[in-house]
């Protein structure tokens, strides 16, 4: 973990991206979703389901990988892993397909993610219905569930609350990002807030979910599939599209770590997870902040973003709330972010259309594009066991 | 002459009596209401379907169903409004001798009404392009009856249905039952009571945690703590992170604390909580933190910093926790 430096930082890319569109109700399958995804993909790369040999998910997807190679045909699997820690797995899941193609286990390694979140299972509703077998896992919500603390947004409230205390930032900070975020959806056809901007006023007058989180400092709920092809740099370079090299990716956990609930280290206003990834980051690809055009900053819950570009260094701690005021955040600014609209404008497909946002970027074909972007820097679910990524540019 | 005497002359009275103006059918028989009748009921009888298979049971075409009788001179939704609108306005039609009969009944305490029975005799099949008319006479009000729904009288109207010759084709009795709320043998139904209020999540219980619910239930704040090095943690583990010691026991907290964060929640609203609801994250004297509700104090005054104390509150039989209000001293 230290004096990192990842074997396969700089020699695997991501040669394919491919999404269903973003709705509330998909009128499918989870699975349907996943294999439109994955086939939509290789289409994008040019390489056929029969060259595919590895396939990594989240632990919380229900499409199992057998599910989508018998689909497609791709015959023989050599390599399969799946990522925990919800949205935290995102990253994570490019990182286990770079592992594997440089090790020699695997050619060609699609990564996917496919849920009807809106008109399924919906995170949201929270954990109350949670039948308590008795296990670590179940036995983590008796600190909360009882107490009332049900729902993700009410587990990244406690921590905003405390943020907003030592920090100064307001209510209106975290609405910037929520501005930010709308502004690039309002640009992105396939978003679902596509012309639908908002304004730091209607941020303000949006109703409380959660004190200190508005309605708008939420993510929305998204029914879709999101799918990503991995190979090594030599072979993506004979494919369809521009590689997007995979210069940097890192998983994190951080000291007394929790599932969306690390309240016991002193200090309430890091994310020990995104400590731990961004170090690894900067450290693998010898980049620093100063090196990165945009990026994508998972954005379940608006207060981690500022959290997020604290930890990875493009400001110093507790200026985030600085850092994001006068559009800086946004197309045109010092770092635009989330040009994709993120997953409060764009969808919520649990971090992996932020990827593909980030492949955009680095292939040149955003609608938001941002002008001479060398590398892009994506991040996963934090609150929680994450992941990230550092995307470049072939030269 | 007593007043029930009275009562029933009064009633008797109108016996005979045409009840209310004649009615006539808003369409004449026809195949589509047929139609949607037999589709409605699932009565497939290919009689009121089908001329061949009515021909060859011996009617001239298809039939409408007996017991469609009434239908054919209902007077429509919109008929009903136009007069329920009228009668809003004061602009009552004529009382008929039923609006009478019925308001005797109402004065006299029988303000409750159900339809008992209705029997009805057909003198021929009918058949479209017939064209109906009702009429209507008191056939008789009944003495006094003592019913399992309560005290009351039965009123009964006779229906004659005449076609466009003037033939009846169909008679009618329906019968109602006005009768005093209240003086039945079965009781009114009790008021339904509210739904027991759902349980709060359950915590789910291991060999590692189950210490602090137990104590919970007896009043005790119980902290965890290595035997080892004294160390306390919270929430609990196997062994402790400071000396890798599997030993462990508990303190008890005094349950004084800070509140170091907090949230007021408002959406998703779950039944087994009262919202907006105020969870905190506590920092106990002892030095761990826990989450717990705030009891004692309105959210708008809830703030990082502030001192309080645990009490316990038992949510059901299986289920206690600390609640922390603000210090009282």
């Amino acid at each position: 973990m230290s004096g990192a430096s990842h074997a396969f930082a700089g020699t695997t890319a991501i040669a394919g991206i491919g999404a269903t569109e973003f709705s509330k109700e998909s009128g499918r399958s989870e699975l349907h979703l996943a294999v439109e995804s994955v086939d939509l993909a290789l289409r994008d790369a040019g390489i056929e389901p029969s060259e595919v040999d590895g396939l990594v998910t989240y632990s919380s997807d229900t499409n199992p990988e057998i599910d989508i190679a018998r689909s497609l045909g791709m015959g023989e699997l050599t390599f399969f892993s799946r990522i925990h820690y919800g949205g935290g797995a995102g990253c994570g899941t490019i990182q286990q397909a770079a592992l594997a193609v440089q090790a020699g286990v695997a050619d060609v390694v699609v990564c996917y993610r496919a849920f009807n979140e809106r008109s399924g299972n919906r995170f949201g509703a929270g954990v109350q219905g949670r039948a308590p077998i008795a296990n670590a896992e179940t036995a983590h919500f008796a600190w909360y569930a009882p107490q009332g603390l049900l729902t993700p947004a009410q587990w990244v409230a406690m921590a905003a609350q405390r943020y907003m205390h030592v920090t100064g930032a307001t209510s209106e900070d975290l609405g910037r990002v929520a501005v930010a975020d709308r502004k690039h959806a309002a640009t992105n056809p396939k978003a679902w807030f596509y012309e639908k901007p908002i304004t730091l006023e209607e941020h303000q007058a949006s109703r409380w979910i959660v004190e200190p989180l508005h309605l708008l400092d939420c993510c929305q709920e998204t029914d879709g599939g999101q799918a990503i092809v991995v190979t090594s740099l030599e072979r993506a370079r004979d494919l369809n599209k521009a590689p997007a090299i995979i210069q940097a990716a890192a998983q994190g956990a951080g000291p007394n770590q929790e599932m969306m609930t690390t309240y016991y280290n002193d200090d309430l206003t890091g994310l020990g997870e995104m400590s731990s990834v961004a170090r690894q980051l900067w450290e693998t690809s010898g980049l620093t902040p100063a090196d990165i055009q945009t990026a994508v900053i998972y954005d379940h819950f608006t207060p981690y973003v500022l959290t997020q570009l604290e930890e990875l260094g493009f400001c110093g701690k507790g200026e985030a709330k600085d850092f994001v005021k006068d559009g800086n955040i946004e197309l045109g600014g010092g770092l635009p972010i989330n040009t994709h609209g993120g997953q409060l404008g764009e969808a919520y497909l649990h971090g992996m259309n932020g990827i593909a946002e980030g492949v955009r970027q680095v292939r040149g074909e955003s609608v938001n594009q941002v002008d001479d972007v060398e590398h892009v820097l994506v991040t996963s679910g934090t609150g929680v066991p994450t992941s990230g990524l550092i995307l470049g540019v072939d030269r | 002459m007593s007043e029930a005497a009275t009562l029933d002359e009064q009633l008797e009275a109108f016996v005979g009596q045409s009840s209310g103006p004649a009615t006539k059918g808003r369409y004449p028989v026809n195949a589509p209401m047929i139609h949607h009748w037999v589709e409605a009921m699932g009565d497939h009888n290919p009689v009121y379907e089908d001329d061949e298979a009515a021909r060859a049971a011996g009617f001239p075409s298809i039939i409408a169903p007996p017991t469609m009788l009434q239908a054919w001179v209902m007077r429509g939704l919109r008929t009903s409004a136009h007069a329920e609108a009228a009668r809003e306005r004061g602009e009552a039609a004529a009382t008929t001798a039923n609006d009478q009969v019925m308001s005797l009944l109402d004065q006299a305490g029988y303000t409750s009404v159900v339809a008992t029975n209705c029997d009805q005799h057909y003198e021929r099949p009918l058949v479209p392009g017939d064209e109906l008319e009702v009429t209507s006479i008191i056939d008789s009000v009944s003495g006094e009856k003592k019913t399992g729904l309560g005290i009351g009288r039965f009123l009964t109207n006779r229906l004659e249905f005449r076609d466009q010759q003037g033939d009846v084709v169909a008679t009618m009795l329906f019968r109602i039952l006005k009768f005093k709320p209240g003086t039945g043998a079965s009781r009114p139904a009790p008021e339904p009571e509210a739904a027991p209020r759902p349980l709060r999540p359950r915590p789910a219980l291991t060999q590692d945690n189950s210490f602090f619910f137990e104590g919970a239930k007896q009043g005790k704040l119980l902290i965890q703590r290595c035997t080892a090095c004294g160390a306390l943690r919270h929430p609990p583990r196997p062994a402790c992170a400071s000396c890798r010691s599997f030993e462990w026991d508990t303190v008890e907290s005094s349950g004084k604390g800070t509140i170091f964060s907090f949230v007021v929640n408002h959406y998703p609203q779950v039944p087994a909580f009262d919202y907006p609801l105020v969870v905190a994250l506590i920092e106990l004297e002892e030095g761990t933190r826990l989450i717990a509700n705030v009891g004692g104090i309105t959210p708008e005054t809830v703030e990082i910093g502030m001192a309080v104390e645990a009490r316990f509150e038992d949510f059901d039989p299986e289920l206690s926790l600390p609640v922390f209000y603000p210090a009282t001293a």
